[in-house]
């Protein structure tokens, strides 16, 4: 399966202005309810600062959080499995699966889960699951992957939600009304909650001092799919880890105002033992987070809490669409989270950005996302991934800058042709000039005309 | 004191009269100004293209010819700050980082270190604000709208200063421009993208002329507006905070 | 060497120095005089309904008004005995038509208007989700200023699950336009119970 590189997938999907435009302003006014949802609370900065070092703290300690949580969880009565990569992970939920006998469950939202391609593989074993966050639904419907980690449908209009839900709900052709749609969907997907012995879900937190975890919801479909099942599997990557409970008042203080503006989200539920008869599973997983631990410029990626603030600022993520980034973490955190995984693959994500610094500025976890994005662009070139062409043109550059007689001989006379003969850099080869034009070329450089006026 | 004139690249060939309007400005102001006609450029184009590694004689230059200045000072945001974070020298890195301290953006420095209270400059239009983002989020030369702090902006506070100005920030006040170095050319259609919705702010507020500290923003969004047939014009904050 | 123990063992080797967590108190957010007010204002933006009664012996004839209006009530905060243990017993598919649940809330949150329940206050953990309308009740005494406070007072792992609620279910995954009532309750109605309103 080849990957389309970031800019390409952008041209297509800027293409079309208008969407563009709506999915940009949309985005931008999630990024506004968030600052004013920030700018309500007394101390947002400083509560970002303590979020900050709790993470700080936790990753430094990351192995002993995680044994006092495993030991609290099953003192708790639950049932803890560790993965090392995604492919364990998909074996690990698999093996409970088979061994409840079922082939069809339902699953709130988890990124992780996206991230080990969990459905594909389930699928693929004969089981299906089925997404119950509502914009989940749809782009699954749809088999399209989600485009924002916390909208995963954000790239949708409401006629194609409409069109979607015709073909597979038999709603009415035409009707565009998120109400009705969301209705439908509700009903939908209540039969499948009721009907679910197996509920898969994500965790935002887990706690190490009493070895709950914490999932956080609108919808409550995370809820009604672990209340009506027997098992309920949660699977979490071993950032997850808080110290303490009193820790999540920082962090749900943070996560909804970061991620839509919400005080809180409307469901913030703290599981701890199974219900009478049931199970819960925890599968703890890894999949490429200790590396990215034992990597210094990049370790405090790990602090990410989820919320997708950095996307909503974004002012390319908001312009080039979540499929654009190819991975199932888009926007900002994601393209400094897919190098760690595979190079070659993202070697074009940490170039999708302008180091605007906006994303730094609202990760509620002061994560210095674009610090990262320049540092990983410096190992990517040193490992190879960059293309030929770009690689001559740098190196020309630093030949020429580093000469300062031949830059001065060089721009004298570059600027003689861009004056004499222009086509020479206003043609359709050269990307700036397709949609915008050159500077014009002065007669005197600023070092000409310092020679002759203040010398 | 004594203050080292540091001209990005494309100012120095494409740009003269805001390194002129700089040089001016700091010596009506009482600086005595040197301007070292080997400089070149400080490397950033190379760096943020994931290149630093080709960036050592642009840095040894660039210290060779600031070394012996109390601060340098720079009509660019962005240049300043590639100087401030980048700048390395593994035979001299004391003084390296006595440069990197050095350095300072031309409108943080009037504040900061002149500390101007008047300016005797007039310039009757009406100019849009652009926040370019390296002098801004990283620099900070002015607060942001993503962290709840106060507002200040020094570039701002030097245009106040301006008789017959009638100055305007756009809807999204401080969002970047799409220009991004070498961005603006591999991400040749995001990029131009921002740029058209950034001067299609500006146009709602019908302004006269864009201005910001970095002349590589206005560059970009000069490209474009000239494309469209706009009036609208783009004039570096030097030049406006020198006009008579 | 099994995944655990790996992935263990790579984080030991891959782990910062240890940074000390040193002890933090949040910014005060909320003056307490106006705990109740702020808590009602967040609430009703959160699109819940809020009522006030002066003790909670008049809850009982909202009971009633409920019980007259739906067909299918459940009452929590009343049942005691047998009723309670079915109660408990209940699965989805039985519970799949309930109209109401009422359920008493532990503690109010002013800050994010946010309600925390726990499996003793709800009887069956499915119960606040699979309702139409959801009722909770909270005394106007238990209500504090902020999560930090909140987390202070409860003890996350006293039940074997506990949630904060902070209004009806909702989604905006379709165009961004808000819809109240995504899988749970359509309705959320609250009623503060205060000896001196």
């Amino acid at each position: 399966m080849g990957t389309v590189e970031h800019a390409k997938a952008a041209g297509r999907f800027i293409a079309d202005e208008p969407r563009t435009n709506w999915h940009d302003e949309t985005l931008w006014f999630v990024r506004q309810k968030r600052d004013h949802a920030a700018s309500l609370l007394n101390g947002w900065e400083e509560l970002r600062e303590r979020a900050s070092q709790i993470k700080n703290h936790v990753l430094s300690n990351l192995d002993q959080y995680l044994i006092q949580f495993e030991k609290n969880a099953i003192a708790n009565g639950a049932i803890i499995h560790w993965a090392a990569d995604a492919e364990e992970h998909n074996q690990i939920v698999h093996g409970i699966i088979k061994n409840a006998g079922v082939t069809r469950l339902v699953k709130s939202k988890s990124m992780l889960t996206e991230e080990c391609h969990l459905n594909h593989f389930l699928s693929g074993q004969g089981i299906e699951v089925v997404d119950t966050d509502l914009g989940e639904r749809i782009v699954q419907f749809r088999k399209e992957p989600p485009s924002h980690i916390v909208l995963p449908a954000i790239h949708l209009k409401k006629q194609d939600v409409s069109e979607t839900f015709h073909e597979h709900l038999h709603t009415e052709k035409g009707n565009n009304d998120p109400n009705y749609l969301t209705g439908a969907a509700r009903q939908h997907l209540r039969n499948e909650f009721i009907q679910s012995k197996v509920a898969i879900t994500g965790v935002n937190f887990a706690v190490a001092e009493t070895g709950g975890i914490v999932v956080c919801t609108n919808e409550g479909n995370a809820d009604m799919g672990v209340h009506a099942a027997k098992i309920h599997i949660a699977c979490m990557g071993i950032e997850k880890i808080i110290p303490k409970a009193g820790d999540l008042s920082v962090f749900l203080r943070l996560l909804a105002r970061s991620a839509t503006g919400q005080p809180i989200t409307t469901y913030s539920s703290h599981f701890h033992r199974p219900d009478k008869e049931k199970q819960l599973h925890i599968v703890i997983v890894d999949n490429g987070r200790t590396q990215q631990l034992g990597r210094p410029d990049f370790r405090n990626s790990l602090k990410c809490i989820r919320c997708g603030a950095c996307f909503n600022t974004c002012p390319v993520y908001r312009r080039s669409g979540g499929h654009s980034y190819h991975n199932a973490v888009a926007g900002p955190i994601g393209s400094i989270l897919a190098p760690n995984i595979d190079m070659r693959k993202n070697a074009d994500l940490p170039f999708a950005s302008t180091l605007c610094g906006s994303c730094s500025n609202v990760c509620p976890v002061k994560i210095d996302i674009h610090d990262q994005l320049w540092k990983w662009r410096q190992i990517l070139v040193k490992e190879g991934h960059v293309a030929m062409g770009k690689k001559i043109m740098m190196q020309s550059m630093a030949f020429l800058l580093s000469r300062p007689k031949l830059y001065r001989f060089a721009g004298k006379w570059g600027r003689k042709i861009m004056q004499s003969v222009p086509i020479l850099v206003s043609n359709k080869l050269n990307p700036w000039y397709k949609q915008r034009e050159m500077p014009e070329p002065p007669k005197q450089s600023f070092n000409e005309w310092y020679k002759q006026n203040k010398k | 004191m004594k203050i080292g004139l540091f001209i990005p690249c494309y100012i120095d060939q494409f740009y003269p009269q805001v390194g002129i309007a700089s040089l001016q400005l700091l010596e009506k102001m009482g600086c005595k100004v040197f301007f070292p006609l080997d400089q070149t450029c400080c490397g950033q184009p190379m760096a943020n293209s994931g290149f630093a590694h080709l960036t050592e004689t642009c840095n040894t230059l660039f210290i060779d010819h600031f070394k012996d200045v109390d601060y340098i000072v720079c009509p660019s945001g962005s240049c300043t700050l590639h100087i401030k974070e980048h700048l390395i020298d593994d035979g001299r890195p004391a003084l390296a980082d006595r440069v990197r301290h050095q350095v300072f953006e031309l409108s943080e420095f009037f504040t900061d270190i002149l500390k101007v209270e008047k300016l005797d400059a007039f310039f009757p239009y009406k100019v849009g604000f652009h926040s370019s983002c390296h002098g801004q989020r990283g620099l900070g030369v002015s607060s942001m709208s993503e962290r709840m702090l106060p507002y200040f902006s020094k570039p701002e506070s030097l245009l106040q200063k301006v008789k017959g100005i009638q100055l305007s920030t756009p809807n999204r006040s401080d969002e970047c421009c799409g220009f991004g170095g070498t961005f603006c050319v591999f991400e040749e259609a995001v990029s131009v993208k921002m740029g058209k919705d950034r001067v299609m702010e500006h146009e709602a507020n019908d302004v006269d002329y864009i201005t910001a500290v970095d002349m590589s923003c206005l560059m970009h969004l000069e490209g474009i507006l000239k494309r469209k047939g706009s009036k609208i014009k783009t004039i570096h904050l030097a030049e406006i905070l020198n006009s008579k | 060497m099994n995944s655990r123990e790996k992935i263990l063992k790579d984080i030991v080797a891959n782990k910062p120095v240890l940074t000390e967590l040193t002890d933090w108190v949040a910014p005060k957010s909320i003056q307490s005089t106006t705990l109740v007010g702020d808590f009602e204002k967040l609430l009703v933006s959160l699109h819940s309904k809020v009522n006030h009664l002066s003790s909670k012996n008049d809850l009982l004839k909202e009971v009633d008004e409920l019980r007259a209006q739906y067909p299918f009530v459940i009452d929590t905060i009343h049942a005691e005995g047998e009723p309670r243990k079915n109660i408990q017993q209940l699965d989805a598919r039985s519970l799949e038509s309930l109209d109401v649940a009422i359920i008493e809330g532990r503690l109010g949150v002013a800050e994010n208007g946010a309600i925390w329940l726990t499996e003793t206050n709800m009887l069956n953990r499915l119960l606040p989700f699979i309702c139409k309308h959801l009722v909770l009740v909270i005394d106007a005494e238990n209500i504090v200023a902020d999560m930090h406070e909140a987390y202070k007072k409860i003890r996350i792992d006293e039940d074997g699950y506990g949630v904060f609620i902070s209004g009806p279910s909702k989604t905006a995954d379709i165009e961004q336009s808000l819809v109240i009532g995504a899988h749970g309750p359509l309705t959320l109605t609250v009623y503060i119970i205060s000896n001196h309103s």
